[in-house]
């Protein structure tokens, strides 16, 4: 019974989000801390270096950590606050079990280990073992995401295991291998300083990594030219040389017509095309007749922008292409991924100092975490689950027969429909918020709502969560030793500041019991996370995510080692293909020839407005974290509607009045902000919030047919005035999800 | 010299282009043991219904601080480094003459406490050979805080300005805006 129990309210009562400030006195002992521990933040891709200020087993304050490289001390709102979470009142301590009509109570852990092993036990033996499914996050560290993956496989014995970096990062790491044979950015930041040119693609940077600003701006103080695209003037699009202001889905007309005018003027690097790549015929094919008036309607970018573009791009002497989630949360951010490295192989610009190009990768270790097995296609290394010497050297690694390896399973979203059609009856999450980070999220509650049993695993009782049977108190980032792997591919060394409080445990060692109980515990017979991680570089090793050389102590003597490093005397690989030895099986770089096409759901009569999402700067994803922190809701308390003036116009709208959003899949209500700095035809909505006021009851759940992410990015709605201004109580309330 | 590790070489520098209007400064001053969760640095937006351009409002440490002339307790005191102090809470008197002289809007009377409260540059890390809380954090580095040589050789394309003038009054600042490469004043009309 995956229902809730009882009223939102009093769920809400019990586990939050409640809004958490620091005393106006400070949290005792932050004066005299008794530790400082140097380790990173528990937010985005950038992992920016930080002290936590510990007392008598609390975090109680921050200080910042000057000497780690990325980011000298600086950092964003949500670094700053990251701290609040561990003396948080919502924090889960205590197992808690389902129980209907009165919410959640305590229980034992004995309890509530034996009742999950026997509802897996039961679900698996009656249904199959891939009934049974698992969903993971890239929050988490490098160990506990080898971990899963082996669990998964091992101990759950089902293939249906996916990730929260399925809405994130998919369709560049799916590029990346097709292009490249490997998934990582080519260079690190420090290759951004001197770049002539920087073209930033669908990545509102200032928001959402707001630490690499600095390494923009670098660039731009020795004269690189920005070049931000963007349906939206972001904090970053507002100062750069030229905005592109492309309209949601237009993105792959836009580089296809680049790349025909780099072809027209010769603006190519031939002895590179020559040499080092293939098909580059087909993929100026392809594009042949993306001629600049097409262009200017497909994207609704003016043609002189697009022109101005190209010249810059293909004149420059060197470069950094960067995109992100703007991009690749697209039915076809695969191919806009791909538009992308075809400019860059083009004019031949990789491989080289300050010539670059990569995603940046959203989560705290959605690098790491997509490298090392909790992929439902995956295994530790970056090794292709479908591939039978890959299978084989795993099976090797975790001592299990090849056969008793699962194969590939279903992708995130595919789970959830799954579990909609009644054949997945089961499922454990950790570190996933799929009702307020999924699209169409009322199909996702339908499909909650169906399962059997249901098993989470945090330390805030997320949305998901609150339709679980059993809640198993987990750790926070800064209780449990890890690794993770930064956007720029270092892997960095995460200290354990504190032991979790109450009965919370340690994520691994919840996993480490579930694998006992599940009779598996040889395979899981780990002390510490360095014994994880030994295993994990074993199991990388001759992978393209190659971690063998990698040891604790190299990462903490030279603040992080970049991958590939596969021998312990290699000093590790922050800039990628100076060898021009690409990892794709005849060596080359490969052009892939992109035609367009539109997204999902064009606009039309009955749905004239083009919606597209994304994010502020002072919340983080599903807000499981940033929704219970005072200070970042006060920053932005509710999700807004940003609309432009002449659209609002002609719907007589006025700044603040409640519209009535409405699409395909739903309807929610959000008050109007008038601003200038978005496109006449779009409206834009963070979806960090839950309940009614979450943008993803009115998203899309078509995919990507190769990476499987949703098309967040993109749908058409209607919009309803209601002439009426919000309530302050709706406003003060949005973070609670009811 | 109380404190020798104090570096008078050390300056302040606000670059407006720069500002992502994220609040880290604000949400970082605040965590000082002497401001009590309260920042003394703000943001606002400019007028967002046109721009997502924010300003950054913080002490510009006057060479002749108007806020200590107007002050009739004498609260407000200069230090030898240049530093203007937040109004010495036992003097105090919470009459807002501060509020209502200082040129640039910053002084915020705390009126629970019917206190003035202002930045004082931090001076418990300033004085100890760190930088402010808002300029090490401050992720563009909108906010900087170096040497005047530092900053000149990492931005040439901006010139630092300290010379404020509102109509005929010039004031000068301890605190610099970073303005167009060749500026040497900024111009406030009336």
């Amino acid at each position: 019974m995956a229902k809730l129990p009882t009223s939102v309210d009093s769920i809400i009562d019990q586990f939050g989000p409640h809004k958490a400030y620091t005393p106006k006195e400070g949290f005792q002992g932050v004066h005299e801390p008794d530790k400082l521990v140097k380790t990173h933040c528990c937010f985005c891709g950038m992992q920016c270096g930080i002290q936590l200020k510990v007392k008598d087993n609390k975090v109680a304050g921050f200080e910042p950590w000057m000497e780690f490289p990325f980011n000298e001390g600086r950092l964003c709102p949500k670094g700053v606050q990251r701290y609040l979470q561990n003396n948080h009142p919502d924090r889960i301590l205590h197992p808690y079990k389902r129980v209907e009509g009165k919410g959640f109570e305590q229980t034992s852990w004995e309890d509530a280990m034996s009742k999950t092993v026997s509802e897996i036990q039961r679900i698996q033996n009656s249904h199959g073992r891939d009934a049974f499914a698992m969903l993971s996050g890239v929050s988490l560290t490098n160990e506990k995401s080898y971990m899963v993956g082996k669990f998964a496989r091992v101990a759950l014995k089902t293939k249906n295991l996916d990730y929260n970096g399925r809405l994130c990062m998919v369709s560049a790491g799916a590029g990346n291998k097709k292009a490249f044979g490997l998934d990582r950015i080519s260079n690190s930041w420090a290759d951004l300083k001197h770049a002539e040119v920087i073209i930033i693609a669908g990545t509102n940077v200032s928001e959402t990594f707001p630490t690499l600003t600095h390494y923009i701006w670098q660039a731009r103080d020795n004269g690189a030219k920005l070049i931000v695209i963007d349906p939206r003037v972001t904090p970053i699009a507002r100062t750069a040389d030229l905005h592109l202001p492309v309209r949601p889905g237009g993105d792959s007309a836009l580089f296809g017509a680049m790349l025909k005018i780099l072809v027209d003027n010769d603006w190519l690097d031939h002895e590179f095309i020559d040499q080092h790549t293939s098909g580059f015929q087909e993929s100026i094919d392809a594009v042949k007749d993306y001629d600049l008036a097409w262009a200017e309607e497909k994207t609704g970018i003016e043609a002189a922008k697009i022109q101005q573009a190209a010249e810059w791009w293909g004149k420059a002497k060197t470069s950094f292409l960067l995109h992100a989630r703007g991009i690749e949360h697209h039915t076809k951010g695969v191919d806009n991924v791909l538009s992308c490295i075809n400019l860059v192989l083009a004019t031949g610009r990789i491989g080289k100092p300050y010539c670059g190009y990569g995603t940046i990768t959203g989560q705290g270790n959605g690098q790491g975490g997509r490298e090392h097995g909790h992929k439902c296609d995956q295994l530790p290394g970056n090794r292709d689950i479908t591939n039978p010497e890959h299978r084989q050297y795993i099976a090797d690694v975790w001592g299990i027969d090849e056969k008793e390896l699962p194969g590939k399973g279903l992708s995130a979203y595919e789970i959830i429909e799954a579990i909609h059609r009644g054949e997945i009856k089961g499922l454990i999450t950790i570190c996933f918020n799929p009702l307020v980070s999924l699209p169409n999220n009322n199909f996702v509650r339908e499909a909650l709502e169906k399962l059997e049993y249901y098993v989470a695993i945090d330390f805030f009782l997320n949305e998901t969560a609150r339709h679980a049977d059993l809640i198993l108190p987990g750790s926070l980032h800064e209780e449990e030793e890890g690794t993770v792997t930064t956007a720029e591919g270092r892997v960095v060394k995460i200290n354990q500041a504190i032991t979790p409080p109450g009965e919370a445990r340690k994520d691994s060692e919840i996993l480490i019991e579930l694998a006992q109980r599940l009779g598996v515990g040889d395979k899981f017979a780990y002390d510490k996370a360095e014994d994880v991680f030994n295993e994990l570089r074993v199991a990388s090793k001759g992978g393209t995510a190659d971690y063998f050389g990698i040891t604790y102590e190299k990462i903490e003597k030279n603040m992080g080692v970049f991958w590939p490093c596969p021998s312990e005397d290699h000093p590790g690989t922050p800039r990628l293909w100076e060898d021009r030895k690409f990892k794709t099986p005849d060596g080359k770089a490969h052009f892939n020839p992109v035609s367009y096409r539109d997204p999902a759901e064009v606009v039309d009569k009955e749905y004239p407005v083009v919606m597209t999402t994304g994010r502020v700067v002072s919340q983080y994803l599903s807000g499981t974290q940033t929704r219970r922190i005072g200070k970042l809701l006060d920053q932005y308390p509710e999700p807004l509607l940003e609309i432009h003036p002449k659209l609002a116009y002609q719907y007589g709208i006025k700044d603040g009045d409640q519209v009535i959003v409405k699409t395909r899949r739903g309807e929610a209500t959000f008050p109007a902000q008038i601003v200038e700095t978005i496109r006449e035809d779009t409206v834009f909505i963070p979806y960090h919030w839950g309940g009614k006021h979450s943008a993803n009851q009115l998203t899309i759940g078509t995919l990507d047919p190769i990476s499987k992410i949703p098309e967040f990015k993109v749908c058409a709605c209607q919009l309803i005035p209601t002439g009426k201004m919000a309530s302050v109580q709706i406003k003060e309330t949005a973070y609670q999800s009811f | 010299m109380q404190n020798p590790q104090y570096n008078q070489q050390m300056e302040f520098f606000i670059d407006m282009q720069r500002c992502i209007g994220c609040h880290a400064c604000e949400m970082a001053c605040a965590e000082c043991e002497t401001n009590g969760q309260e920042s003394m640095i703000h943001i606002h937006y400019v007028e967002r219904a046109v721009s997502v351009q924010t300003t950054v409002q913080v002490c510009m440490h006057c060479e002749d601080p108007v806020c200590a002339n107007v002050c009739p307790a004498d609260a407000i005191t200069k230090d030898d480094f240049g530093v203007v102090h937040t109004a010495n809470t036992s003097r105090c008197i919470g009459c807002s003459n501060c509020v209502l002289a200082c040129p640039f809007g910053v002084p915020k009377k705390e009126e629970k406490a019917e206190l003035m409260m202002k930045c004082n540059m931090c001076y418990d890390r300033t004085s100890a050979g760190k930088k402010p809380m808002c300029a090490t954090v401050c992720p563009s580095q909108a906010l900087f805080y170096g040497t005047r040589e530092e900053i000149e050789k990492l931005r040439p394309n901006s010139t630092p300005v300290s010379k404020f003038l509102f109509g005929q009054e010039e004031v000068n600042t301890k605190v610099n805006i970073m303005m167009p490469k060749g500026s040497t004043e900024l111009r406030i009309h009336p």
